[in-house]
């Protein structure tokens, strides 16, 4: 059991998501042999050294698999070690690790195995015997299967949390290249059910349940050689098509056994953390996919990519932080959402001063250049400084990344 | 000098009462002293009785995301907590009503950051608490930073219902026996045993989710910082996967490809003859005559008998169509299913189609908005519709909007001009023109509205009496 569990969480770590936030809230209270609660925001159990954080099981109900993604650790051509837990094994150790309070609840996934319905049946029925014998209700996020009947997915719908299906690459021609059993039309027709059955139970509370944590996807960057600009359009295209509640980035990994036709190199870890900061930008900061990336097609390594429109942008500003509106704000390098939000309250009581912001916690180094407080007018000449990018970047020493990254 | 003295050091209830009276009787924030437990009394006078009728002679009330913020205050465990929130609550009663908005204010931003402070502690113990079981009942021991185990316990009541649990920490415990939460006096480590049987499993899990390739110390820790990690069974393993890191990454990295197992070449044959064989006989769904189908969910077919005497074609599918699959299933097909009935006709009887089969769209924000296609994209899509012409063999075609009408009759149209008639095309079908109904849904005015939709409900009627 235990080597069993070596193996299919070893074969699970490169499915980047693991939140536990946003689905209806419930809990055990009052309940005869119920065990389990969400209330909304998920929480992070623990934190591997990989600084990413471990709030469900993340396993994989087996990692024998059919198909040949050249990217994949569990393609059939890898020499990996094969395991496969029963149901029972996995409604076990779910089970005890909740009870212990180690994790929200259940992430499965799992290799394909006989057919798509034959696979999407062994992982709706982990779900139906945790909800169904015992109660359960904490977190589940079931892995869905493209293809699966509409039946299996349904019940899939009723029993999770959340559904996700992987575009797994940017582009349909790089999932013809390194997945060729994988059919990128498949799964966008699936997440467009995914995408009604959501909605449609939204709009009927009274009917069956589907999904109320919504459906999400990931993208491995750097195993194709699709740009930033291509990954961004596609992610925003997931977000509007299909109302993904995100998109994660995969960055590329070694894998043990790796394909010779996709050699490993050291995983773009920069490149990943600047998608999802672009990403981030086109959800809460009303920026289009089109205006983040430069010219080239790449999001620059060095600085974030806020902070580089802006110094492509600089006729945007200074912006007066006392008259600007929401959005320029927004759009001042160093501002957060929050930061945004604050300033707009403290502004109908008094004139906002640089202390306030120091108050706010903003870095002041970094709104200086781009801002107009009561206390201080700058013109546009220090913003014309030439070299205004070299002074805000970041010192090195500031980043949390392994020197061989 | 006024003392007032709580019982004990997160006693909200108490401070609250005791806050409301120091008001009324016009206490200034610098004449109060606030203390806690035993280390009160010893100079100052009593509390003033009460009596006094507070700021402006009236009672008072304070907004609720004050009382929000005192809770979690009361908890810090800076022994300037009481003070600071009175002295925010004398500003409050005292004209600065708009006070909690202004973040940046000094004893604002203090009381915020506090409150911060607590509430992520209650987070932590949410996140970190690890139960061990002896004779089924669970036992975890935490050190929080504050007085939060008050607050912090009936998250785990919720949770574990039906469990028998308690959390025991240096300054107060809590027990739940499945019906009821008991707060107790604060307890030792040795009180809780020292192993699970389920850690090792647990440790085990916590190896292997870690990929060695992706080495993020500072991000841990920001999360997971050290003075938990005694208490974190897991935490013992942190030290060798770092150590190891970089030459298990090294190892995968130079590694030779190795040959594929012979039994992979099984499973794959043995998949392939459970799969329905793979469509690739040139049909809609894998049309590549435009590149609509690029963004596109999927390519939306026609609907509907063959030999249908009426056929209607509109534009092309719209968001919802798009990911259903289907044609006229949106807010335009409810409003066509509307009028199709007010006519007299059956949709189940019709043939359902669009002019062009993927939908067209520029992404805004969140949403998908439409977007005609061009004469080209109609132009090739023309293919599809004639082949479903030639299939149905309708008698006759009720064109829905310009492109419909643009497709059909091989040139451009004057909706508005040709409407109301029954036109002659060089084909064996007849066609009416008539609007789209997403036309009728756009229209702001009520009224004109009402007469569009009599006007398109004529059409239809006419187009089933020449089609009879």
């Amino acid at each position: 059991m235990l080597k069993k569990l070596e193996i299919l969480a070893d074969a699970a770590k490169y499915d980047a998501s693991c939140s536990s936030s946003g689905s209806d809230r419930k809990n055990s209270a009052g309940t005869k042999h119920g065990i389990g609660s969400t209330e909304g925001m998920g929480i992070c159990h623990a934190y591997a050294p990989d600084g990413r954080c471990i709030s469900l099981l993340k396993i994989l109900l087996t990692n024998f698999c059919v198909y040949d993604c050249l990217y994949c650790v569990n393609r059939r051509s890898s020499n990996v070690r094969r395991a496969r837990f029963t149901p029972e094994e996995v409604v076990d150790l779910t089970l005890g690790f909740y009870r212990r309070n180690y994790i929200e609840g259940l992430f499965l996934s799992s290799g394909i195995i006989q057919s798509p319905d034959y696979t999407m049946e062994q992982i709706v029925q982990v779900a139906r015997m945790l909800r169904e014998q015992h109660g359960f209700r904490g977190y589940i996020h079931l892995k869905t299967i493209p293809d699966a009947s509409p039946e299996l997915l349904a019940e899939a719908g009723r029993y999770a949390d959340r559904l996700s299906i992987n575009v797994e690459l940017p582009v349909e021609a790089s999932l013809g290249k390194l997945a060729p059993e994988k059919d990128g039309a498949a799964i966008r027709r699936s997440m467009g059910r995914l995408r009604l059955n959501i909605e449609q139970a939204k709009e009927e509370p009274r009917g069956p349940r589907f999904a109320p944590g919504g459906q999400s996807t990931q993208m491995i960057v750097g195993a194709d050689t699709t740009d930033d600009k291509g990954i961004l359009a596609t992610s925003d295209r997931l977000y509007n098509a299909y109302r993904l509640r995100r998109v994660y980035y995969s960055a590329f990994s070694p894998i043990p056994d790796a394909s010779s036709g996709l050699p490993p190199g050291a995983p773009p870890l920069m490149r990943e953390h600047r998608l999802y900061q672009a990403d981030w930008l086109m959800r809460f900061y009303s920026f289009e996919a089109g205006e983040i990336v430069p010219q080239g097609g790449l999001l620059d390594l060095e600085i974030d990519p806020k902070l580089a429109w802006a110094l492509g942008n600089r006729h945007r500003f200074p912006v007066d932080v006392n008259k600007a509106d929401r959005e320029s704000l927004l759009r001042v390098p160093g501002m957060g959402v929050r930061t945004v939000d604050r300033l707009l309250s403290i502004r109908r009581h008094k004139a906002v001063r640089m202390e306030d912001l120091g108050r706010l916690r903003v870095q002041l180094a970094k709104v200086a250049p781009f801002i107009v407080t009561a206390d201080r007018q700058i013109g546009q000449s220090a913003l014309d400084r030439l070299d205004l990018r070299a002074r805000l970047m970041p010192k090195p020493a500031q980043l949390s990344l392994p020197l061989f990254a | 000098m006024h003392a007032v003295n709580l019982s004990h050091p997160a006693d909200f209830e108490a401070w609250r009462s005791a806050a409301r009276r120091m008001i009324l009787a016009d206490a200034r924030p610098e004449a109060v002293d606030w203390r806690v437990g035993s280390d009160a009394g010893l100079f100052g006078e009593a509390e003033p009785a009460g009596g006094g009728r507070g700021p402006g002679g009236r009672g008072f009330s304070v907004p609720r995301g004050f009382m929000d913020l005192a809770e979690s205050v009361v908890c810090h465990r800076d022994p300037a907590r009481f003070a600071v929130l009175y002295s925010l609550l004398w500003r409050l009663t005292h004209g600065e009503t708009g006070l909690l908005e202004i973040v940046s204010d000094r004893e604002v931003y203090r009381a915020e950051a506090m409150a911060r402070a607590v509430r992520r502690d209650i987070h932590k113990m949410h996140a970190f608490v690890r139960f061990r079981q002896r004779d089924g009942h669970y036992l975890a021991w935490f050190e929080p930073d504050h007085f939060i185990v008050d607050q912090a316990a009936p998250f785990f009541a919720r949770r574990f219902a039906n469990m028998d649990w308690s959390i025991l920490t240096p300054d107060r415990s809590a027990h739940w026996d499945g019906e009821m939460l008991h707060l107790a006096p604060g307890a030792s480590r040795r009180d809780v045993p020292d192993d699970d049987a389920l850690e090792e499993y647990w440790r085990s899990y916590y190896a292997n989710i870690f990929n060695p390739a992706r080495l993020k110390i500072a991000a841990m820790q920001a999360e997971m910082p050290r003075k938990y990690w005694h208490n974190l069974p897991e935490a013992r393993m942190i030290a060798p996967l770092i150590r190891e890191a970089g030459r298990r990454t090294a190892g995968m990295i130079e590694a030779e490809g190795t040959a594929a197992p012979a039994k992979a070449t099984r499973w794959a044959e043995a998949f392939a003859r459970e799969l329905p064989p793979v469509q690739d006989d040139g049909g809609l769904e894998a049309c590549r005559r435009c590149g609509l189908w690029q963004a596109a969910t999927q390519a939306v077919p026609g609907e509907g008998p063959a030999g249908a005497a009426l056929m209607l074609v509109g534009e092309q599918p719209g968001d919802q169509e798009d990911l259903a699959g289907r044609a006229f299933v949106g807010p335009a097909g409810q409003l066509l299913d509307r009028a199709m009935k007010e006519a007299g006709i059956e949709r189940t009887e019709c043939y359902v189609t669009n002019a062009v089969k993927h939908f067209k769209f520029t992404p805004r924000g969140k949403r998908r908005i439409h977007q005609s296609p061009d004469a080209g994209e109609i132009e090739h899509c023309r293919w599809w519709l004639t082949k479903e012409i030639a299939t149905v063999r309708p008698r006759l075609i009720v064109a829905l909007g310009a492109t419909a009408g643009r497709s059909l009759l091989r040139r451009p149209v004057a909706v508005m001009r040709e409407r109301g008639a029954v036109l002659a095309t060089g084909s064996d079908y007849r066609v009416v023109l008539t609007v789209h109904p997403s036309f009728l849904l756009r229209l702001p005015d009520a009224e004109r509205k009402a007469a569009e939709y009599e006007r398109f409900v004529a059409d239809l009627r006419l187009a089933a009496a020449a089609a009879a």
